[in-house]
């Protein structure tokens, strides 16, 4: 996902860093103003969109009824997807999912599968053989740095505005009834991504941090504290004790989004 | 697929394997086990047995992914479709792209890319057996080809995961482990500058549990780095022998 960003700029970027500074006046762990705004799609069965400066993530959710799989037949299945739309930036291309995009879905979905966000066995209509199938297409519509965080909140956000139908068995067949159900949801995992720049660690990069940054590290934690996933990105390193402040920071950040947004 | 076992850990504290919890598996590693690549790698971590291949620096194609100012590491992680349990298709899953490139990144860091401008450095991981830890044996043998191609580089790169099964914290998570223990952390490191190059994890940990079980992983590596220096120069002490 290169683009251009000069030299100067760059180390500018680096040099303010160094001080604690950064050139859109935050401090090194603020994030950027957060919105989340749910049950945007009436189509879908559940979404939302969520702003992150001007980073913008939509996702939708949709269920449909499938095969469990054959290691956890009493569960409901989560898949989640995600496209860098060609409109969110000219660095996007469209054709197949590229590794960006692989691994943007796979992170936001690491995050609410290894949380136990959602009661999964909850989604088991005939074990073995029914569940529910719940897709989770993330959306990133404009990229201005930090997709992981704001496309985590956005399918977490959506997860939570999502409506389950009413349904009966019938002779083998599932009927669908009237009336909806909230997705069965017990945790709220927030993921907080650092950028390292200069040897220091800032939370929520924008695009410009992002250009600069040696290397990205994603820690989703949950409503109590725990770590529940982690990936490393980009072509530099951490020492150890970074990696163990940031999982400190990550979760303290995490409580105050979601005190932020009362969940 | 085999039954799941109900405890991980049994009344002694001996995992399914008869290994203590920060016991690593048998490894055993081979450097320069392919004619044609410029540097290869082989490694049998427990059951895992993976084959890596570095070629390079070389001519980049398509030429206008070529870099004016450094190299270009390529990497591909692949399973053989009869290395696991279910076959595995042989096109590239979604998984296998994902661990291509955090593996890639991985490695990124311990090569001086800037030496080789306009040049591609190709790494090509066959996974032949899989057996649990997969990305971390991968990422040890993979920084082995490249040494043995002869690439400068800051350190070997040595991965290795810990996790936690049951109750405990355990070291090098073997296939099962892995599938139903509680946490997965694997880790990259290059033990000369104390850098982590690659983390992971999925599961949940507390706070306390997630520094043990980096640090536990940290010293894994350290035990890894140790053969892999070994089988580095088993390789090249053999030659001396040879024109000697």
């Amino acid at each position: 996902m290169a683009s251009v960003i000069t030299r100067v700029k760059q180390k500018q970027i680096a040099q303010l860093i160094a001080k604690g500074k950064r050139l859109d006046g935050r401090d090194l762990t603020d994030y950027r103003e957060v919105k989340v705004e749910q049950g945007i799609i009436e189509r879908a069965e559940g979404s939302a969109r969520v702003l992150l400066g001007k980073t913008e993530v939509m996702v939708g959710t949709k269920i449909e009824i499938g095969e469990p799989f054959l290691d956890t037949p009493n569960e409901g299945v989560l898949t989640v997807n995600a496209e860098l739309v060609p409109l969110a930036s000219s660095t996007f291309e469209p054709g197949p999912p590229d590794e960006n995009s692989i691994e943007l879905a796979r992170i936001v979905d690491r995050g609410v599968r290894e949380s136990k966000a959602i009661d999964l066995e909850k989604l088991c209509i005939e074990p073995g053989k029914k569940v529910f199938v719940i897709f989770v297409d993330v959306y990133v519509l404009n990229h201005d740095g930090n997709l992981i965080d704001a496309s985590a909140l956005a399918a977490l956000a959506a997860l939570l505005n999502t409506k389950m139908p009413n349904y009966e068995m019938e002779e083998g067949e599932v009927e669908t009834r009237p009336g909806y159900n909230p997705l069965p949801m017990r945790r709220h995992p927030i993921a907080v991504t650092f950028a390292k720049i200069n040897d220091k660690l800032i939370v929520d990069p924008w695009l410009e941090e992002e250009q600069v940054m040696d290397a990205r590290l994603t820690i989703a934690t949950d409503d109590d504290g725990n770590v529940c996933a982690i990936q490393k990105g980009g072509s530099g390193y951490f020492a150890p004790k970074q990696v163990l402040e940031a999982a400190r920071i990550a979760s303290e950040k995490a409580e105050e989004m979601r005190k932020k947004l009362d969940w | 697929m085999s039954q799941k076992p109900e405890k991980l850990i049994d009344k002694k504290g001996l995992r399914l394997d008869g290994r203590k919890p920060n016991e690593l598996r048998q490894i055993k590693i081979e450097v320069g086990v392919l004619s044609n690549a410029d540097g290869s790698a082989y490694i049998e971590q427990g059951k895992n047995k993976i084959l890596a291949a570095a070629f390079g620096p070389r001519e980049l194609h398509p030429k206008h992914m070529a870099l004016q100012d450094r190299t270009v590491l390529r990497c591909r992680y692949h399973m053989a479709p009869f290395s696991v349990q279910e076959r595995k298709s042989p096109a590239p899953s979604r998984r296998e792209v994902e661990l291509s490139k955090v593996i890639r990144e991985s490695i990124e860091p311990s090569i001086f890319l800037e030496y080789y401008p306009r040049t591609a450095i190709d790494i090509f991981i066959e996974v032949l057996q899989a057996d649990g830890g997969t990305r971390c044996a991968s990422i040890t043998a993979a920084s082995l080809a490249l040494a043995d191609a002869g690439i400068p580089m800051r350190d070997l790169v040595v991965a290795c995961a810990a996790g936690k099964v049951d109750d405990t914290i355990v070291l090098d998570l073997m296939d099962t482990e892995d599938k139903i223990g509680t946490a997965d952390v694997p880790v990259a490191l290059m033990p000369n500058l104390n850098a982590i190059t690659l983390l992971q994890m999925d599961g949940i940990l507390t706070q306390e549990e997630f520094e043990r079980a980096v640090n536990l992983a940290i010293e894994g590596c350290g035990k890894i780095y140790a053969l892999q220096k070994e089988a580095l120069k088993t390789k090249y002490v053999d030659i001396k022998g040879v024109e000697e």
